[in-house]
């Protein structure tokens, strides 16, 4: 228990309100964790890292080994390059599959900050006929299980001779009803109508005064937005399963080969996992901290 | 003059209607007729190959109930679902209160808790899906350690769920978690202050004050955990090589049944699409059961009048 606890505990009002005074000194914060706090953070941390890193050890050694011992030692082994090398050659198209992640996160990424930063300014800053209507709509359409329209978007896709091609994956992608919603929320807090009069009265039309006032005033929010298209596009597995299947497939599709064609070789497949993610988590560094205040705004708001 | 008069009035007009049209154009098309169309091949004899073979009623629906099949995919689905929401939630929300302080390198450990989320769930069952080997993995190694009998993760019915709820509540408790963190910090501290005050420990200030306080955010949280979880492919999908779920279909979920049907064994699209109705329905009626029950589960605490939203 925290001294400040303590204090109000034992000593009572008095006491509680000098320390809610020392605490308002601590910029909003709470109670000052001890190492118990900490320590478990840290055990919460581990938690959630040492799966990655068992995958990287399983990686690093053979497929033998794996099978003698099935708890590795902490120290990786040397053979993680070679277990790269035959993923990479493994005739399953890894390096296709992750060219092929890559257009297809970062296309639905970019795609999905356009339309939904066009169609969020539309709502929070246009006025027109229909408007509340047509918003709540929109958020009604998030509670929609849409995964389960895929038999006739398979079929629609076969027709087209779209299947096996990325834009099957790409095109219903394109924007979402989260997206909208998200940028109509920060953009009718965060964009004043005062800019967008300035621009009309300087004679711009309503697509100029999109692009030079609306597009950069969202950027904070579309860079979140767009990051978490990415990892969604990323990690998807479901309908690129279904639409693109093994001749072109992305990395989840790849990986899923991997395991059906290489089954007893672990390493290998562990290989293939390391490799898959490893993109992400580089994006993650960097831009993690955008995630994590994207996922709190979100909640605040929803 | 007046031609650009005009211009520019049909510009201001038509743009906020253009501006939002592409959602509502893909939502129509990659949304929302395919859902509606589901229902019309459900009711057509479907093949994967050789397409339309013409109308025959509730036929492919009286096929998907009488197979008991499709009856143990609810069952799984539903006991995955539980045994991965449930726990999820209580952790998240404990997560949550020990990430709730004043904390040195506060973004160190938010994004350490948000690691697995950008695992792809592939990936995740690859990973736990060795770790729960019956015979090369680690838990059973480690009970055997132990002293215990290995646990047949991949024989056992309801052992096979644990294991795939674990994949699904790696990779979200910590993203819900960082959810509830931000509800939390967003109640007033003189609330939490005022039951402190009036005596309550930390313990009881927690339950009675903060828990209800997060109930919408809670609400929000299970209702989207729902729709999702009920649609569970990927974990269970890839928790062995064969991707049927399990010699007995002990973990096979609707969705796998829905793909088995479709795509890889009978290729029946006709009755796929049945299954996609039938999951659609308990979906929404599910939903609903779960509101009310959330509802009354949290509010069934005295608390503090303060709207959420």
């Amino acid at each position: 228990m925290s001294s400040v606890a303590m204090a109000e505990q034992l000593a009572g009002k008095g006491a509680g309100k000098a320390a809610s005074r020392r605490r308002h000194r601590m910029e909003g914060g709470f109670r000052r964790p001890g190492w118990v706090t900490y320590s478990l953070l840290a055990l919460i941390v581990i938690v959630s890292v040492l799966p990655l890193y068992y995958a990287f050890l399983l990686a690093a050694s053979t497929a033998a080994d794996i099978a003698q011992n099935p708890i590795p030692s902490l120290i990786p082994q040397g053979h993680f390059f070679d277990n790269v090398q035959r993923v990479l050659n493994a005739g399953i198209g890894f390096w296709q599959a992750l060219v092929n992640s890559i257009i297809v996160s970062v296309l639905t990424a970019v795609s999905v900050i356009f339309f939904s930063t066009l169609a969020g300014y539309s709502f929070a800053k246009l006025r027109f006929r229909g408007r509340n209507g047509l918003l709540a709509f929109v958020i009604g359409t998030m509670a929609v299980p849409t995964q389960l329209g895929v038999i006739p978007l398979f079929i629609v896709m076969a027709k087209l001779d779209w299947i096996g091609n990325l834009q099957a994956v790409i095109v219903p992608g394109l924007v979402t009803a989260f997206g909208v919603f998200w940028m109509t929320q920060y953009l009718s807090e965060a964009l004043p109508f005062e800019l967008i009069e300035a621009a009309r009265v300087d004679g711009c039309s309503m697509i100029r005064t999109f692009w030079h006032v609306a597009l950069p005033a969202s950027r904070p929010a579309a860079a979140m937005l767009g990051l978490f298209t990415f990892v969604g596009s990323w990690t998807n597995f479901f309908w690129p399963f279904i639409a693109l299947g093994s001749t072109n497939p992305t990395l989840p599709v790849a990986l899923q080969l991997l395991q059906a064609s290489y089954f007893k070789d672990l390493s290998l497949i562990m290989a293939g996992v390391v490799l898959a993610t490893v993109p992400l988590l580089l994006l993650f560094v960097f831009a993690g901290r955008q995630l994590v205040s994207g996922i709190m705004a979100g909640a605040v708001k929803g | 003059m007046t031609w650009r008069q005009r211009l520019s009035r049909w510009d201001v007009r038509s743009a906020p209607y253009l501006y939002i049209a592409p959602f509502f154009v893909l939502f129509a098309v990659v949304g929302l007729f395919p859902l509606l169309y589901t229902g019309f091949v459900a009711l057509n004899r479907w093949s994967l190959v050789t397409g339309n073979q013409g109308f025959i009623g509730m036929g492919n629906f009286n096929y998907v109930i009488s197979q008991p099949r499709f009856w143990d995919g609810v069952v799984n689905t539903f006991s995955i679902f539980l045994l991965s929401s449930v726990p999820q939630m209580v952790i998240a929300v404990f997560i949550a209160s020990v990430l709730d302080a004043n904390l040195r390198a506060k973004t160190f450990w938010r994004m350490g808790v948000l690691v697995p989320y950008v695992v792809a769930p592939v990936a995740v069952a690859l990973v736990f899906g060795q770790l729960f080997a019956d015979q090369s993995g680690v838990i059973n190694a480690v009970l055997g350690n132990l002293g215990l009998d290995g646990i047949g993760w991949h024989a056992d019915r309801f052992s096979s769920h644990v294991a795939i709820a674990t994949m699904v509540n790696f990779r979200w408790t910590g993203y819900n978690a960082l959810i509830f963190l931000a509800a939390m910090q967003a109640i007033p501290r003189d609330v939490i202050e005022a039951a402190v005050v009036d005596g309550a420990n930390r313990w009881r200030t927690f339950v009675h004050v903060t828990v209800p306080l997060l109930r919408p955010t809670i609400i929000f949280v299970v209702i989207t955990s729902t729709i999702g979880g009920l649609q569970i492919f990927d974990e269970p999908r890839m928790f062995d090589t064969f991707g049927l779920g399990g010699p007995d279909r002990e973990w096979m979920t609707v969705t796998m049944y829905l793909y088995e049907l479709g795509w890889a064994g009978q290729r029946n699209l006709g009755r796929a699409s049945a299954v996609a109705w039938l999951l659609f329905l308990i979906i929404v009626l599910f939903a609903m059961i779960n509101f009310a029950i959330t509802r009354r589960i949290a509010s069934s605490d005295a608390r503090p009048k303060r709207k959420g939203r």
